[in-house]
């Protein structure tokens, strides 16, 4: 048998599909903090409550109304970006002229009292939600059984990163929030609503958490406590890629989770802080982050 | 308005200003000392760790312009080696153990500070953040902190050998001692030569870089100089409580010293002493009535209000009144 | 100006003490039987105990009649957010403000050990009802504490005996990379082998961890019977349904959960959690006795009770029937007669209070039932088999208890 430092390669490849899925969840949650970051420069603390909404939301939604994954997969990130759409309206817009450090600091308190309303009214066990009958099962990849679900994880994530990136950076619609990124007054003149503009960029940023938050219930308990450490995570690997780039965001959330996943083999004991420590890296080395454009 | 006359009534009025807050300051170590009279010991010797714990945090944010998202790190360090210290070594006095925490939580501070000045703003409080949750997750590992149980049973001890601990109001004295010392440290180094560059470099960095001062080593110093403090108010926590737990550790504190700070005004001498005694005070009231289940809550309602619409906080807010109705 | 400055300055300070001492309120008389119930309401173990305890505590109260020999029970209760200086500094109060009796509830570990020392220093009495930990009446022991329901002893012990007798002889343990996970495995690992089976194979995974995946691959890969789970609250919760959806059971592999409570099967669901093997300090449906006890608290609470709810009117109702004989609530009286007298009701079978504080009861060796068997939502164990009071917990000639004479 092949080993690979003592591993046998078939152990070795499970591992890297696994990683790359976890990666797969890094990537949407980043990629989501990049499109915001982008044009409203703020910090979206409340990234990881809207990605545990986002599965509340697809548990409650077939707990009461009896809608079914597929359904949930569609409408829940509407719903979900439609109030995160509200969010930006009604409370971030106030403090667009300030300091973004403030932006930080609000959508934390947003989270808190996401996380904490929540866990009133459900707890924090978690709950389990079924796995899509269509998705049940798995296969047999020669090297390991990957559940059919997790491998529709991973392709429905990476064609939604792939569909932003097509968006931001071959549409017209991306051509405008470039623009607006770099320039808002000058858009302004233009005659774009830059207002409006920015309400749909937070509300789609938000839409991708939720996604996220779709794609994870039937992997993980949908507990009112799931997006606050996974987003402290995330803002590692936003700080190792640099928000400049959506691709870079993608890439960065792939590589991390297959960093992850390895570490999982070799040395499990360090598998919740290797990323931190390729972060320390990244600071000492290259500290405007792997794709960061910022001075 | 007497603008350009005479440089005596400038200089006379300084002199006031000196005079006003040094009776103010009177007057507050007054209602110190005789507070434990009133109020129950033990609650007020949380306020004032938390109100050190707050003035360290605000020294980076309100006088140097960092937010950093991860000064739990330091508290828990702080707390954590102390405790190991004066349980692992029955002889060793309070003070000497605390200093010794201290000690531990100004290398941590380097350490991270030497890294996190390396980015700025919003990537400043995120790359805090991940460093303190890695720290986290190193404190539920190690051998030496009791995991999920805590460190238990630190000793309260003799203070230099001579005054025993275990009395609440000796206790007391002591925190508010360790409590006016670090005030102490961080009122004069905002009113120092080195405040002044600092409150520079977060108006204008560009400027202050080009003015030639070395801004990297003025944040650091800053840095290092509020972890330490951080550092202090955990140790000297820990020897209250007896104990150090992860709760000091998690990012929750990171969120609820930035709370105490915005509440009571950023940049502040006083803010956050009064947002620490109010946060407290909330969280002990909460913990007991009804709404105890609702505290993360409300704690977010009150961050979402101040940045809303109270940014200077209530210490802030008073100036501005006293300014504009007294001027 | 200088005037108002001064002044604002000290009434801000004013209005700061006095809100600051509306905290902490002086209550005098001793007519009354004060019990303070600390738990955490809002957190990770508010479905272990919580509100839910709390509920079990009054109904204990209620059936008493509310008063001890014409002294009034008075109940009051705190949110410990699971931290131990919030638990410990809100013991410390009850007893200098409120003439606290009896300290009940006490779940998180570390705040139970933290209140404990609390509770010694005031020489009170608590009674511990949620904690795992087997420290808190070993090396932790005081004579002003009881722990009730169960701890990680028994819980491993029994679980790993019961299996490797079963068959299941080779293990895999996946262990919570911390101080409880590492003791939990070796409890394990020691019955394990005394029992003639053997450890094949482990990995250490950061607590918390919410992918278990990868575990969960390698240890299909270690060909072993049984997967232990060394871990506790949401890691079992997050490793059982992994190996769930990795077809580790239908593979032939087993799980055995070393500490998982009623609560944690309901939340997951039968689906992932069948065949499932545990042990229990009570369950709602062992017997009529405790069915009708549950059914009064499914009435009023609307849940089924976990066997910390149970055991907290348990103690509740062992400390009062003490006081109410004893004439007085003083605690190092009381907690000696509560030692003499056997516990026999609905939740405890053959219990009594040893001297190291600890209240050794039978307990259960229980499977989770498949979805076909279950009848109903909350009808998910069955229990197979009775693990007698004196063998089921850390012998006293192992004892690190001061309290112990060895």
């Amino acid at each position: 048998m092949t080993m690979i430092f003592g591993v046998p390669l078939m152990v070795f490849m499970g591992q890297l599909m696994l990683g790359l899925i976890n990666g797969a969840f890094y990537a949407l949650l980043s990629l989501g903090l990049a499109v915001i970051f982008g044009l409203l420069k703020i910090v979206n603390f409340a990234h990881g409550a809207m990605y545990m909404l986002g599965a509340f939301a697809t548990l409650l939604g077939l707990q009461y109304l009896g809608l079914n994954y597929w359904v949930a997969l569609l409408l829940v990130p509407l719903v979900v970006g439609g109030l995160g759409m509200v969010i930006e309206r009604l409370i971030l817009r106030r403090i667009a002229h300030l300091d973004h450090l403030y932006g930080l600091l609000l959508t934390f308190g947003l989270a808190l009292i996401f996380e904490g309303t929540l866990i009133n009214f459900f707890g924090v066990s978690g709950s389990s939600y079924p796995t899509p009958t269509a998705l049940e099962g798995g296969m047999n990849l020669g090297f390991m059984f990957l559940p059919t679900y997790r491998a529709w994880v991973l392709v429905a994530a990476l064609v939604v990163c792939l569909g932003t990136w097509f968006i931001i950076e071959r549409t017209r619609l991306g051509a405008y929030l470039r623009a607006g990124t770099e320039n808002p007054a000058l858009m302004q003149a233009f005659g774009v609503n830059v207002p409006q503009l920015i309400t749909l960029t937070y509300g789609f940023g938000v839409a991708l958490a939720a996604f996220a938050g779709v794609l994870a219930a039937p992997l993980y308990p949908v507990s009112p406590t799931m997006g606050s450490s996974l987003l402290i995570v995330v803002f590692a690997v936003v700080v190792i890629g640099g928000m400049g780039s959506i691709l870079g965001a993608v890439i960065t959330g792939l590589a991390m989770g297959l960093i992850e996943g390895l570490t999982k083999v070799y040395y499990p004991e360090a598998a919740n802080t290797v990323i931190f420590l390729v972060m320390i890296l990244v600071l000492l080395l290259r500290p405007a982050g792997l794709f960061g454009k910022e001075a | 308005m007497a603008t350009t006359q005479h440089l005596t009534p400038a200089m006379q009025r300084q002199r006031n200003a000196r005079l006003r807050r040094n009776g103010l300051y009177l007057v507050l170590i007054v209602i110190g000392l005789l507070a434990p009279l009133a109020i129950y010991p033990v609650f007020l010797m949380k306020v004032l760790c938390f109100a050190l714990f707050a003035c360290a945090f605000n020294l980076l944010l309100g006088y140097a312009g960092l937010l950093s998202f991860g000064h739990a790190a330091f508290l828990a360090t702080g707390g954590y080696f102390t405790g190991i210290m004066l349980a692992s070594y029955p002889g060793l006095t309070p003070e000497l153990g605390i200093l010794i925490g201290t000690l531990a939580a100004v290398v941590l501070g380097t350490l991270f500070g030497v890294l996190a000045i390396r980015r700025q703003g919003i990537y400043f409080a995120m790359v805090t953040l991940a460093l303190a949750q890695m720290m986290f997750f190193f404190f539920v590992q190690a051998p030496f902190t009791g995991g999920e149980d805590g460190l238990h049973g630190v000793p309260r001890g003799e203070l230099f050998g001579l005054i025993s601990l275990s009395d609440n109001l000796n206790m007391y004295y002591f925190v508010f001692a360790v409590f006016v010392i670090g005030f102490a440290i961080i009122q004069r180094t905002v009113h120092s030569p080195y405040g002044q560059v600092l409150k520079a470099i977060r108006e204008n960095e560009p400027r202050a870089v080009s003015l030639g001062y070395n801004v990297d080593a003025y944040k650091l110093v800053a840095f290092v100089l509020s972890a330490g403090l951080a550092g202090l108010a955990g140790s000297t926590k820990t020897v209250v409580f007896q104990l150090a737990s992860l709760t000091d550790a998690h990012w929750h504190m990171s969120g609820e010293v930035i709370l105490m700070t915005l509440l009571g005004g950023v940049g502040t001498l006083f803010g956050p002493v009064v947002g620490a005694g109010l946060v407290v005070s909330l969280q002990t009231q909460l913990a007991q009535s009804p709404l105890g289940n609702w505290v993360s809550v409300i704690l977010g309602l009150i961050f979402v209000v101040c940045v809303l619409s109270f940014r200077s906080g209530i210490v802030g807010e008073i100036q501005k009144m006293v300014r504009k109705n007294f001027k | 100006m200088t005037f108002n400055r001064k002044t604002l300055a000290s009434s801000i300070a004013l209005a700061a003490a006095t809100l600051m001492a509306s905290g902490a309120q002086a209550q005098m008389s001793d007519s009354e039987v004060r019990i303070g119930y600390l738990a955490d309401m809002s957190g990770t173990y508010r479905d272990l105990a919580g509100p839910g305890g709390l509920a079990a505590l009054e109904m204990a109260v209620e059936d008493f009649g509310g008063e001890v020999n014409g002294a009034p029970i008075e109940v009051f209760s705190a949110d410990d957010r699971n931290s131990a200086d919030v638990g410990a500094n809100t013991v410390r109060e009850w007893f200098d403000t409120r003439n606290v009796d009896l300290v009940a509830g006490l779940v998180a570990s570390s705040v139970s050990i933290a209140a404990t020392k609390v509770i010694e220093e005031n020489d009170g009495l608590g009674i511990v009802s949620g904690s795992a930990a087997s420290s808190i009446t070993n090396e932790h022991c005081t004579p002003n504490h009881i722990h009730w329901v169960y701890d990680t002893y028994p819980l491993a012990n029994g679980t790993a005996k019961a299996v490797v007798e079963q068959g299941g002889d080779t293990w895999f343990m996946l262990t919570a990379d911390y101080a409880f996970g590492h003791a939990l495995e070796a409890d394990v690992t020691k019955v394990v082998e005394e029992n003639g089976g053997e450890i094949v194979g482990g990995v250490r995974h950061p607590f918390p961890t919410s992918d278990f995946s990868s575990y969960i691959l390698q240890a299909q890969g270690s060909g072993a019977k049984i997967v232990g789970l060394a871990n506790a609250g949401a890691d079992t919760v997050n490793a059982i349904s992994t190996a769930s959806q990795f077809g580790l059971t239908q593979s032939g592999q087993q799980l055995a959960g070393l500490l998982i409570f009623l609560n944690d099967v309901h939340s997951m669901g039968l689906e992932d959690t069948q065949n499932l093997l545990l042990t229990t300090g009570w369950y709602w449906d062992m017997d009529n006795q405790a069915r009708e006890w549950a059914d009064r608290y499914f009435e009023r609470v609307g849940k089924r009770p976990t066997m910390v709810q149970a055991g907290v009117y348990s103690s509740t109702m062992h400390y009062l029937e003490t006081v109410a004989e004893a004439g007085t609530d003083d605690p190092e009286t009381i907690r000696a007669a509560m030692a003499e007298r056997p516990v026999e009701d609905f939740f405890s079978r053959n219990g009594r209070i040893r001297e190291d504080g600890r209240m050794v009861h039978d307990m259960y060796l229980a499977r989770v039932k498949t979805p076909e068997e279950s009848t109903g939502e909350w009808d998910v164990y069955e229990i197979l088999a009775t693990i007698p009071a004196e063998e089921a917990y850390r012998p006293l000639s192992e004892s690190q208890c001061d309290l112990v004479n060895n």
